[in-house]
């Protein structure tokens, strides 16, 4: 492959749409570009065009409209076997009329590479995900985590610069999935791949990715790396999407520079950050994590707006509490609070004060 | 723990040891199991073993020499055929007597047309022969109904035989047996008539001829044997005992006829049974003919599976057969290769299609289902006479090739009546055969497969020949199997576009059931056909391995 183009940019989606039936778009207006080494997520609900976006990435679909670039060229000039990318699709598709080491060499025997050189490649790809002893077995005769190991060593055997992996965890138990997360971060900063990796699991996307892009209705949503995407979401999908989140419904009272003034449904005024919101009188959706929730006005800001609140439940979770209010009308409002010594336990029926910093409360599009 | 500790055998709750008890309730459950699908099991054993179990005994079934001629057979069994002379005397004249009864119950022709089988010209000669055997009988009665009247009577016959003192009723019972075996009837019911011993001493031939005819009367003709004039082999026995009894010390009934008769009988001429016979024929003179019937005079023999494959049992032991009549191993070998090319020609066109029908969307699919099932629908008999349409001189591709320019008029393309046109006609009709398989293996293998290995850098011929290809060989194989099987016991398509190259192993069956009837060399062929099947799924078990197959 060629060396990377100056821009930067490995892989580069540029406003690609892709239609399988000619009346719905799956993917509408797709703009993406990856630098060399990154670790990117595509995460989003059943049915976002995930998969699609990988496929035509792959060439195993071709965009309707738009470009494809792979470091700098155009993807429809190279066939899909030309392309060098390495792909861990999401039932693994090892062949079962192979043997593991089979499975792995295979790649390298098309690559025409001598015996001795495919031996070592497969050891070292082996060993790399822990499978040195079951070069012998057959893919039937592994377990599905196992399976799974085989199919990253395989897909990376061969040394490509760009990983393509399709919810590659999905069947897994929570256990091996979470070890699986950590292994395959691992192998792909330190051998450098290009990675692009589709999951539905959002904590998978956060806890794994350099950068995640959130799909929705065939579109990116946001596209940001993970501690800005959870606490700085664009839009009340993503808010919603992405770890757990409150929402108060109101209408903009006053818009200055980083504040705005919401007033609720039910009258009361707070203080919230203007995210995508414009105008005065538009409808806004405010979003505020259940763990930036405070009812211990010591650590508000002076003079900051405080809501009514009444305990529905309280839920002890061991490391914290969650407690569910009803706020403005909203019962399905969420606080969590650290289980700490000097932490109170609320019960049912109690009646709180709740704040939190203007900067924690978000005004999105309604 | 003390389980860990116990030394003996692991016990059940009732004390019996755990084993056995296992094992009871293990049988129980079978006993069921076997019991709820008996009937079904009953049916299939009656009503297709059984039959199947039949045929193939008689390609080794020979009971109809020894059962025909028994005592001929015995009397044979020293004649030693290497020395190029007929048997002796006592042979002919045991032939005689058997070839009598044979001839009142009509079987000689048939056991002359099993040996016909074997030396061609047999079954006339024992036709002729039985028809002239009443004939020297008939002279011997003219000569001594001359001396006493009563010879040709019944009563008078019955008295002489049944004499006085005691009776050999096992004599008549042996012989009530004999004629069982010889018409395959079971008999039954009371005969009438034991000789006495002193005559059956005296006249051992007489009374054997006799006991034969008073058998033949009660058993099967139902009359009574004192009121029936005896047969004229009872004639020629009075004739032969009368060369050399001694009946002067006779003080039986009817003695005195007896002694005028002896008298008598030095004045007429006797005519020794060799010579009878040969003067009938002189082909019972002839060794090989001899030779023949003590090789097959046993009960079971091999000389119709030698026969299968162009063998004989000759008295010499195996030799091979005339090179004329050698067919039945070249018949096997072209069935075997036309059915390989069969199974072929089905996997080249088979194997495309049923990718189609496993790749192409469903409503496309379902329509090239239904063309693929249209064979089924249409009678086998008007597909196979599509193709002599078709395929015929006169027929639409030699038509459409003469328009074409491509085959010149007068030399229009022989496509039919030969192999070729077999090999069309059958690939087309079990073509479903191998695509229903295939198709169902094709269908579980996902997509998923071929685009992993087209990821990993193989091109599109690597990624089928190295990854789909290997998946979909158990359908390959499976339709192999049945297309092959099937194929190599074919009939009516052979029959009707195979002329006289293209037939099968089958069709010769056929004819030996239908037309030549001769079944024993047909059970054989049938037989050495499904041993050849049966060798080859074991092969094909050892070399692919039968679980790798699957049917659907
Ligand atoms: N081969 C196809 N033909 C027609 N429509 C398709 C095809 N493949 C996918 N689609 C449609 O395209 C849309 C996006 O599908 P895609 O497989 O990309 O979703 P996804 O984001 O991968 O979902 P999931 O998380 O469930 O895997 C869906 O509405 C789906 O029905
Ligand atoms: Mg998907």
């Amino acid at each position: 492959m060629a060396e990377t183009s100056d821009s930067g940019a490995f892989v580069a989606f540029e406003r690609v749409q892709k239609s399988y039936d000619g009346e719905t778009l799956v993917v509408k207006d797709l703009n993406l570009t990856m630098p060399q080494g990154e670790f990117l997520t595509m995460l989003g609900p059943s049915g976002s065009g995930k998969t699609t976006c990988l496929m035509m990435l792959a060439g195993f679909e071709t965009a309707t409209y738009g470009e494809i670039k792979l470091d700098g060229m155009p993807i429809n000039n190279i066939p899909p076997h030309k392309r060098g990318i390495g792909m861990v699709f999401q039932n693994y598709a090892l062949f079962p009329h192979m043997t593991v080491a089979e499975n792995l060499s295979f790649p390298l025997e098309v690559r025409k590479m001598g015996k001795s050189v495919r031996e070592e490649k497969i050891k070292r790809a082996l060993d790399m995900v822990q499978m040195g002893s079951f070069a012998g077995r057959r893919p039937s005769q592994l377990s599905g985590g196992q399976q799974q190991r085989i199919a990253l060593a395989r897909a990376l055997v061969f040394e490509p610069e760009l990983v393509l992996m399709d919810e590659p965890l999905g069947a897994l138990d929570k256990q091996l999935r979470e070890h699986m997360q950590f292994e395959i971060t691992r192998l792909a900063h330190e051998l450098g791949i290009t990675t692009v990796y589709v999951t539905h699991d959002q904590t998978e996307a956060l806890t794994m990715s350099d950068r995640v892009a959130v799909f929705n209705d065939g579109r990116i949503q946001q596209l940001a790396p993970p501690d800005r995407l959870y606490e700085e979401p664009e839009n009340s999908f993503v808010a919603q999407f992405i770890g757990e989140n409150n929402t108060l419904e109101g209408t903009i009272k006053s818009i200055s520079g980083n504040t705005c003034e919401v007033q609720l449904d039910d009258g009361e005024v707070i203080v919230a950050r203007p995210v995508n919101v414009t105008e005065v009188g538009q409808k806004t959706r405010v979003s505020i994590r259940p763990e930036r929730v405070e009812m211990d006005k010591s650590r508000l800001q002076e003079g900051a707006h405080t809501l009514k609140a009444e305990v529905l439940e309280f839920v002890y979770m061991g490391d914290i509490f969650r407690t569910r209010l009803r706020v403005a009308g909203n019962t399905e409002f969420v606080m969590k609070t650290r289980n700490a010594p000097d932490q109170v336990r609320l019960k049912k029926g109690q009646q709180i004060e709740i704040g939190w910093l203007p900067d924690d409360c978000r005004a999105l599009d309604a | 723990m003390s389980d860990t500790t116990q030394n003996g055998p692991m016990l059940a709750a009732d004390g019996t040891p755990l084993k056995r008890s296992l094992a009871r309730a293990l049988r129980r459950q079978k006993m069921r199991a076997l019991m709820l699908i008996s009937p079904l099991l009953i049916f299939v054993l009656v009503t297709f073993i059984a039959p199947i179990a039949d045929m193939l005994f008689r390609s080794v079934e020979n009971q109809m020499v020894s059962e025909t001629l028994p005592t001929t057979t015995q009397v044979l069994g020293e004649w030693d055929h290497s020395a190029g002379e007929p048997p002796a005397e006592p042979v002919y004249e045991a032939l005689y007597y058997d070839l009598f009864i044979a001839a009142e119950a009509k079987e000689h022709t048939k056991l002359g047309t099993r040996l016909n089988y074997e030396y061609t010209g047999v079954s006339s000669l024992f036709r002729s022969t039985g028809r002239g055997l009443d004939d020297l009988g008939d002279d011997y009665l003219d000569e001594l109904e001359e001396v006493d009247d009563r010879w040709g009577e019944g009563a008078f016959w019955y008295d002489l035989m049944t004499g006085t003192g005691s009776t050999d009723e096992d004599l008549v019972a042996a012989h009530a047996k004999r004629l069982e075996q010889l018409t395959g009837d079971k008999l039954s019911g009371d005969v009438g008539f034991a000789p006495s011993t002193e005559i059956a001493a005296l006249l051992p031939k007489t009374t054997a001829a006799y006991a034969d005819f008073a058998v033949y009367t009660a058993l099967v003709d139902g009359d009574v044997v004192a009121e029936e004039d005896p047969w004229e082999s009872v004639y020629v026995g009075l004739m032969t005992d009368l060369q050399t009894a001694d009946v002067a010390s006779y003080s039986g009934p009817e003695a005195e006829a007896l002694q005028t008769a002896a008298e008598a009988a030095q004045g007429i001429e006797y005519i020794p049974l060799k010579t009878f016979f040969a003067e009938e024929d002189e082909d019972w003179l002839n060794v090989d003919i001899w030779a023949t019937v003590q090789t097959y005079s046993s009960k079971y023999t091999s000389g119709y599976f030698l026969n299968a494959v162009d063998l004989q049992l000759t008295p010499d032991g195996i030799e091979a057969r005339p090179e004329n009549q050698q067919i039945y191993i070249m018949l096997f070998k072209r069935t075997m290769f036309m059915s390989l090319a069969i199974t072929f020609s089905c996997i080249a066109l088979g194997y495309p299609v049923a990718w189609l029908l496993a790749n192409l969307p469903a409503s496309k699919a379902n329509l090239l289902m239904i063309l693929v099932l249209l064979p089924f629908w249409t009678s086998l008999l008007v597909r196979t006479s599509a193709w002599k349409v078709m395929l015929q001189q006169q027929g639409v591709i030699n038509d459409v090739l003469v328009w074409l320019g491509l085959v010149d008029d007068a030399a229009r393309l022989v496509m039919i009546n030969n192999q070729f046109g077999t090999i069309v006609a059958m690939t087309h009709i079990l073509l479903p055969f191998m695509i229903l398989p295939l198709y169902s293996v094709m269908q579980g293998i996902p997509p998923s497969y071929l685009r992993a290995a087209k990821s990993l850098g193989a091109t599109n011929w690597t990624a089928f020949w190295r990854v789909y290809f290997p998946q979909s060989v158990p359908g390959i194989g499976a339709g192999s199997i049945l297309v092959f099987i099937l194929a190599i016991g074919y009939y009516i398509t052979p029959e009707i576009v195979g002329g006289t190259t293209g037939t099968f192993i089958s069709n010769r069956i056929a004819y030996h059931i239908s037309s030549s009837l001769n079944w024993g060399l047909g059970a054989a062929l049938g037989a050495i056909l499904l041993a050849v099947v049966l060798l080859l799924y074991w092969a094909y078990d050892k070399i692919v391995g039968i679980d790798n197959v699957k049917l659907g």
